[in-house]
């Protein structure tokens, strides 16, 4: 099953596409990380998710082919949007009370002993608590809806290094316990790393990189070796992204079937994620896009897988 | 969902209450002692004497004013509670990004919308009905005193029988449809004031008045009560100059201050008797526009219907925008 399937989706603000041509199709049961740069479309795509934003082409479908926003869609889906949106003039517990009038599913049991153990009072209005509280609070109603796909926009911009952690372990357990899928948008690559399984890297509103993480890493490598001899190597490795210094270069490229052994004189390393990211970012016209999708610059007779 | 409603929007629910329950509390503090004197006046013996209608004239001079003077100030009831209930119930929820949260939520956004506008119209028109039965019964001394701006007197008639209900529903509907196209409180509120009082403006001054055909009458004799639209001294089809009027009493030698003010002078025939049949006889006509204090509740009910389906219309744009604005 899929948890969220687009196909050709596109979204259009006045004359500027804000998204467009993408195709995804992201697995149940996974992490997904929506990555890119400031404006690259990734509110964008998750408000299309979400059905808060119509499409402008294309379609966009979750949990199984349930269209974006319908019924179906808004009872198993749970946004916590940019700022964690609470009311700020209601408590805690109103809105709880809120939150549980509001849909079909609402475990008031778990989302109270969740405050409870963050120490987040109940009677106190969501304005005056903390930004870390906020968020938390936003992830418990969320969290207590009992999802099936839980959609996040930057849910860690307003959180400390500590208050990140806590909120990604609250989000793990959750998956461990109630197989739960996540999409979640961050800038924070590092904190991702350690979480994320399935990654979807958006530039400029054009989906550059989706794929499960392992096999991302999998396939790629860094080269290092001496920068004279890069270019020439550059055309046989099927090359996404060189970094040359005066002497060094260091090369990302994709490894299949058909690549020969490392050349002498150069060293491999495993990629780790952000490295890969920032590569991709760095080179637009590169992607990596499940099934049939555009070719790499560099190697224009050979298809991306 | 009505926890939701009522937690959500106690205070403006409450704010309407507590509007109308000042101005009635006013009204019946000033209005008692207003009834209190009519029935001194009611009870007047010979009615039609001289001196009855001496101290009918003295009642009206001394409360119609105040009653008027009340009357402009609660025009300005169903434009505040458009603009502070009705213009913040969407408008806020853009402002603070809260619609994030609320439209995501499995009720779904046409549900909430529909079960948060139903309740807060119902409420405004019922409480606004109930004022307007106050209100006539606070200005029935003056109409039963034969005040000359009779019940179709422009800030009377919109604040009385259904007229009151339906301009505040009205407002109601252009808050909210200004929230959701405005997207932020305060300047919906403001788009909101603005539009109710062009929309009564232009009812008032223009559009009230041709709702029947009004009676045009040459008789100087108009039926008490009566809502003049137009007054006016016409010869041969034309309106009628104060230099004409002057022209035409210069060998009776009285003066036409105004077209309805005369001032004899000092060789003035003893025996003229009425100017004005005087101005009659001598090829001028007066002619008066004016609908008759019968065709109050006609009126109220077209008023009424009008203003109610605008509401509905708009009301049904709000929903429709709700089901397709973006984020």
């Amino acid at each position: 099953m899929n948890a969220v399937e687009t196909n050709d989706l596109g979204k259009r603000y006045g004359n500027a596409w804000a998204l467009r041509e993408c195709t995804l199709a992201i697995p149940a049961g996974h992490v997904a990380a929506l990555v890119g740069p400031n404006g690259a479309g990734k509110s964008t795509l998750l408000n299309l998710v979400v059905g808060l934003a119509a499409p402008s082409a294309g379609i966009v479908t979750v949990l199984d082919g349930q269209p974006a926003g319908s019924a179906a869609a808004l009872d198993g889906v749970a946004f916590v949007a940019q700022d964690a949106p609470l009311y700020k003039n209601l408590t805690a517990s109103e809105m709880l009370h809120l939150t549980r009038n509001l849909n079909r599913n609402f475990d008031e049991g778990y989302a109270k002993g969740r405050l409870r153990e963050l120490g987040i009072p109940l009677d106190r209005k969501a304005g005056k608590l903390s930004g870390g509280q906020q968020s938390q609070l936003a992830l418990s109603l969320a969290l207590a809806r009992r999802p099936q796909l839980l959609v996040l926009d930057e849910p860690m911009a307003m959180l400390d290094p500590l208050a990140r952690h806590d909120f990604m372990a609250t989000v793990m357990a959750a998956i461990a316990d109630h197989g739960l899928s996540v999409v979640l948008s961050s800038h924070v690559l590092t904190e991702l790393e350690r979480v994320a399984d399935y990654l979807v890297l958006i530039s400029h509103g054009n989906v550059q990189v989706a794929g499960v993480v392992d096999d991302l890493l999998a396939r790629h490598r860094v080269l290092t070796g001496p920068a004279v001899e890069a270019d020439s190597y550059a055309e046989r490795l099927n090359l996404v992204h060189a970094q040359r210094g005066e002497a060094q270069a260091h090369m990302l490229v994709r490894i299949d079937a058909r690549t020969g052994p490392v050349p002498p004189g150069w060293e491999t390393h495993p990629v780790s994620l952000e490295e890969l990211t920032l590569a991709y970012l760095r080179e637009p016209d590169a992607a990596w896009l499940p099934g049939p999708g555009r070719a790499l610059r560099l190697e224009p007779t050979e298809v991306a897988n | 969902m009505a926890w939701v409603t009522w937690r959500q929007h106690r205070v403006a629910l409450a704010g309407v209450v507590a509007l109308f329950g000042a101005a009635a509390a006013y009204l019946l503090v000033t209005g008692l002692p207003i009834h209190d004197a009519y029935a001194a006046v009611a009870g007047c013996r010979p009615t039609g004497s001289d001196l009855c209608n001496k101290v009918v004239n003295d009642f009206l001079r001394t409360y119609a004013p105040g009653v008027g003077v009340t009357f402009g100030l609660l025009q300005a009831i169903p434009a505040l509670i458009g603009a502070f209930a009705g213009a913040p119930l969407l408008a806020r929820e853009f402002e603070t990004g809260t619609f994030r949260y609320a439209w995501t939520q499995g009720f779904g956004r046409t549900r909430w919308t529909v079960a948060k506008l139903v309740p807060l119209a119902v409420a405004v028109t019922i409480a606004s009905a109930a004022f307007s039965l106050l209100v006539s019964w606070y200005v029935q001394p003056i109409i039963d005193a034969g005040d000359n701006n009779g019940p179709l007197y422009p800030t009377l008639f919109d604040l009385s029988g259904v007229a009151l209900a339906a301009w505040t529903l009205a407002a109601l509907a252009i808050g909210l449809f200004a929230g959701i196209l405005v997207r932020r409180v305060v300047p919906a509120m403001f788009a909101t004031i603005a539009s109710w009082a062009a929309l009564a403006f232009v009812t008032g001054a223009f559009l009230r008045a041709h709702y029947l055909a009004p009676v045009v009458t040459s008789n100087t004799n108009i039926p008490t009560g009566a809502w003049i639209i137009n007054q006016g001294w016409f010869k041969g089809g034309n309106p009628a100059s104060l230099d004409l009027i002057n022209q035409t009493f210069a060998p009776v030698d009285v003066r036409a201050l105004t077209p309805d003010l005369f001032q004899p002078g000092p060789a003035t025939p003893a025996n003229l008797g009425d100017p004005v049949q005087y101005l009659i006889q001598h090829g001028l006509t007066h002619w008066t526009t004016y609908q008759p204090a019968g065709r109050f509740w006609t009126f109220q009910w077209i008023e009424g219907g009008w203003l109610i389906a605008l509401s509905l219309i708009l009301i049904a744009a709000t929903v429709w925008l709700v089901r397709r604005r973006a984020a």
